[in-house]
């Protein structure tokens, strides 16, 4: 067995054994879940408190009179309900206006028409959905009226007719001219986490290796071990054995995560097989005491979503995906792994890898700002250039490839990758060399850059 | 790779002019050292003077900026790593990892496959009465038991040249005859051993040849017992009965008193002969003026030849 597979095993070994890989990789799921189930679970949790608001309506535009008494023209929805309250004046809910339970009070003005300004009133900020709810319906509320003060004939069925909702889908053209239904969303979000699973990557795993290197050189082993082995292939060997201990871990994590979160899923919260909106609109729709808004085309379209996702998932070349992710994900690895055993090489011990880790991680971190914005701009100039970019290439690359990179792009941003990897470690290895005998000095870059020029 | 060496008669290691600079100073300046075959050889010198450095060459753990090393007559070279085995000052060992899990790891990185590491091994810890020890974490060891296990993984593979750099540090008085009996074993094996350290007894008691590294620099060279003939400088201890005054007043201007006593062993004087008188003279002067029991040449030791050697160096520069 050559001497760097030996390496790379006791790394591995030694690594996997650990307890806290052990705990990570039961707990990283867990964590992985929590992330996209505990946000799910406060979002059906606010909703689920039923929220009264109150309405004194002076200008009586708001108010119908029906069988039941006064009710309100603003539509409830499933968990937000509005309630007319007449000859009461706003002052009454002053003073502990906590104790009347209710969420609010709306006060429309009688110059409503001419002021297009109403008054919302609570003890609480009030959210910003139940606003949005309540400037909309009066909105249309208003417009309508409006309208009507025209008298034009038959306005409501000509209002009806005009309703429209625009939605605007997004056709991707396959070469051989197939046309592929995507959602941006889902595409940004496959970019979006494939980048920065890269990233955490990166971090993680550089700073594994950085801490093995300070720990070879702390417990003085090293000197032993390069008079057995070339100091080139301790270095190698340590980057790919806990390279293979984070995909290992990764793997494990993508298994336990997928089973986790379709299985809680499945438990605790079916009804979310719908999403929020389309719950909204069905409590709208099959809510019978709600005034029947015309909202017909928008929940057909709602309806859609999840042919709409899958089709968008399709259209996204999983291999091309799972391809350039695994090249991206080994190759900025092994790039930043160098660079972390470098620092490793030149300090004593943790604390002062500080200021020497702060030029390393800075591209990195630049990246991830950069693939935000590329999210929005997959093509413009500075998501190019970043991603052609070495050192940014991995995290930005990987939010504009399932929007469709042209080849050559690919190409060159990869190949420029692999070289700067060849480039970086061969750097890397001389400097390590001399790094790793290094006791008691607090070195700069301008030391490091010394032993950089030190005959082999 | 394996170009010939220049090398005279049977010598495992040759160094020839090494240079080794480290940025503005210079670590080893042209040192030759030649280390015959089979010998225990001492690699001596004050702290700083550029011994770990030239071990380090040897072990190709940096390389020379001039100058070279020839192993066996060829050109230095990795191949020849598993032919040394090198133990060096600073040492240590995976804190976490276990005692015998680790020593095996280290020899297989001599060369050694896995049932010959095992075998030789379990050999090892029972000679060294380290049997419950393979299970444990290294840091759960003392720094003596530590250093037990360093030392055998460095001679696990039963290198061709071992290399031990102050190999007693730590060892308490039991441990350090029994890793003595061990190193004069591996001689008698055929082994060739460097050896450095600043502990002049065990080098007298171990090493046949020499060098003194000082300033980066050598500054002696050679067999031991011959470097001990060239430094005597012509003192004698005398034990006598009789008036310790005679002797004052008595010698001859070229005998020098340097030391009288009275201890356990009797009465007892150090003379030394100056100029061109010898020891024959020194015993007739004496002979008017005492009665001798004993007579002896005090040959320098290695401590005292190290203290001088230094000294006088320093002072030159």
């Amino acid at each position: 067995m050559s001497k760097t597979s030996l390496i790379i095993q006791r790394e591995y070994l030694t690594r996997i054994r650990k307890k806290s890989f052990i705990i990570m990789s039961i707990l990283g799921p867990f964590i992985f879940a929590a992330y996209v189930l505990i946000p799910m679970y406060f979002a059906t949790l606010e909703d689920k408190e039923e929220k009264t608001v109150v309405v004194i309506d002076d200008s009586k535009l708001f108010t119908e009179y029906g069988p039941g008494g006064a009710t309100c023209v603003i539509p409830d929805t499933e968990y937000l309900k509005f309630k007319i309250i007449e000859d009461v004046p706003l002052e009454t809910f002053k003073m502990g206006f906590d104790e009347t339970g209710y969420y609010a009070v709306l006060f429309i003005p009688s110059n409503i028409l001419a002021s297009e300004s109403s008054l919302i009133y609570s003890t609480k900020q009030t959210s910003l959905d139940v606003i949005g709810h309540i400037e909309s319906a009066m909105d249309s509320e208003l417009e309508h009226l409006k309208l009507s003060t025209h008298e034009i004939e038959d306005i409501e069925r000509i209002l009806e007719e005009v309703e429209t909702s625009i939605d605007v889908r997004n056709i991707k053209w396959t070469k051989d001219g197939e046309t592929q239904e995507t959602n941006t969303g889902v595409i940004m979000a496959v970019g979006y986490t494939g980048g920065l699973l890269i990233f955490f990557f990166i971090f993680f795993f550089g700073s594994q290796v950085m801490r093995g290197v300070i720990e070879e050189k702390v417990s003085r082993i090293i000197e032993v071990i390069v008079s057995s082995v070339r100091p080139f292939q301790l270095m190698m060997g340590k980057i790919i054995g806990v390279g293979l201990t984070g995909l290992t871990q990764f793997v494990i994590w993508i298994i336990f995560s997928a089973i986790l979160i379709t299985g809680l899923r499945a438990a605790f919260f079916p009804e979310l097989n719908r999403t929020p909106t389309e719950q909204v609109v069905a409590s709208d729709l099959f809510d019978p005491e709600a005034t029947p808004a015309p909202q017909g085309p928008v929940g057909e379209v709602e309806l859609d979503m999840a042919q709409e996702i899958f089709a968008s998932l399709q259209s996204i070349n999983a291999w091309v995906m799972i391809g350039s992710f695994l090249f991206y994900f080994i190759f900025g690895y092994l790039l930043y792994a160098a660079m972390f055993a470098v620092i490793g090489s030149a300090v004593d011990n943790e604390t002062d890898t500080q200021q020497l880790i702060f030029p390393v991680i800075l591209p990195l971190i630049l990246g991830i700002y950069v693939m935000i914005s590329a999210m929005n701009n997959p093509d413009a100039s500075l998501p190019f250039w970043f991603s052609i970019i070495p050192f940014t290439s991995p995290v930005v690359m990987m939010v504009r490839i399932p929007f469709g990179v042209p080849w050559w792009q690919v190409i060159l941003s990869g190949s420029l990758l692999v070289g700067t990897f060849l480039g970086m470690t061969w750097v890397a290895g001389k400097v390590y060399r001399t790094g790793i005998l290094m006791y008691g000095k607090k070195n700069s870059y301008k030391e490091i850059w010394k032993w950089l020029r030190y005959s082999s | 790779m394996n170009r010939a060496c220049e090398s005279s008669g049977a010598n495992l290691i040759t160094a020839r002019a090494v240079v080794k600079d480290f940025s503005g100073h210079r670590a080893l300046n042209k040192v030759s050292m030649e280390v015959p075959e089979g010998s225990i050889y001492g690699l001596l010198g004050p702290n700083g003077a550029g011994k770990t450095t030239l071990l380090r060459i040897i072990n190709q753990i940096t390389a020379p900026d001039e100058g070279n090393i020839c192993f066996a007559g060829e050109q230095i070279a990795p191949e020849h790593r598993p032919l040394i085995g090198y133990l060096p000052e600073e040492r240590g060992l995976y804190k976490k990892m276990k005692v015998g899990e680790q020593a095996l790891y280290l020899a297989r990185l001599k060369g050694l496959s896995r049932q010959d590491a095992l075998k030789r091994l379990k050999v090892w810890f029972e000679k060294f009465e380290m049997g419950g020890w393979w299970d444990k974490k290294v840091e759960e060891l003392s720094k003596g038991m530590a250093q037990k296990v360093q030392f055998i993984t460095t001679v696990l593979h039963k290198p061709r040249l071992l290399i031990f750099d102050e190999p007693f540090s730590g060892f308490d008085p039991i441990n350090v005859n029994l890793l003595k009996e061990e190193i004069l074993q591996m001689k008698s094996d055929g082994a060739t051993i460097i050896f450095s350290t600043h502990n002049m007894a065990s080098v007298e008691e171990l090493c046949d040849h020499i060098t003194l590294i000082n300033e980066s620099e050598t500054i002696l060279e050679g067999d031991i017992l011959q470097i001990k003939e060239q430094y005597r400088d012509n003192k004698y201890l005398v034990t006598y009965d009789g008036d310790p005054e005679r002797l004052t007043g008595g010698l001859k201007p070229y005998f020098k008193l340097l030391k009288s006593e009275e201890n356990g062993m009797g009465k007892q004087a150090t003379l030394q002969v100056m100029g061109s008188g010898g020891s024959g003279e020194l015993i007739r002067n004496l002979v008017e003026l005492v009665e001798i029991r004993s007579f002896q040449e005090i040959l320098p030791s290695m401590n005292d030849i190290f203290i001088q050697v230094v000294k006088n160096a320093s002072g030159k520069k």
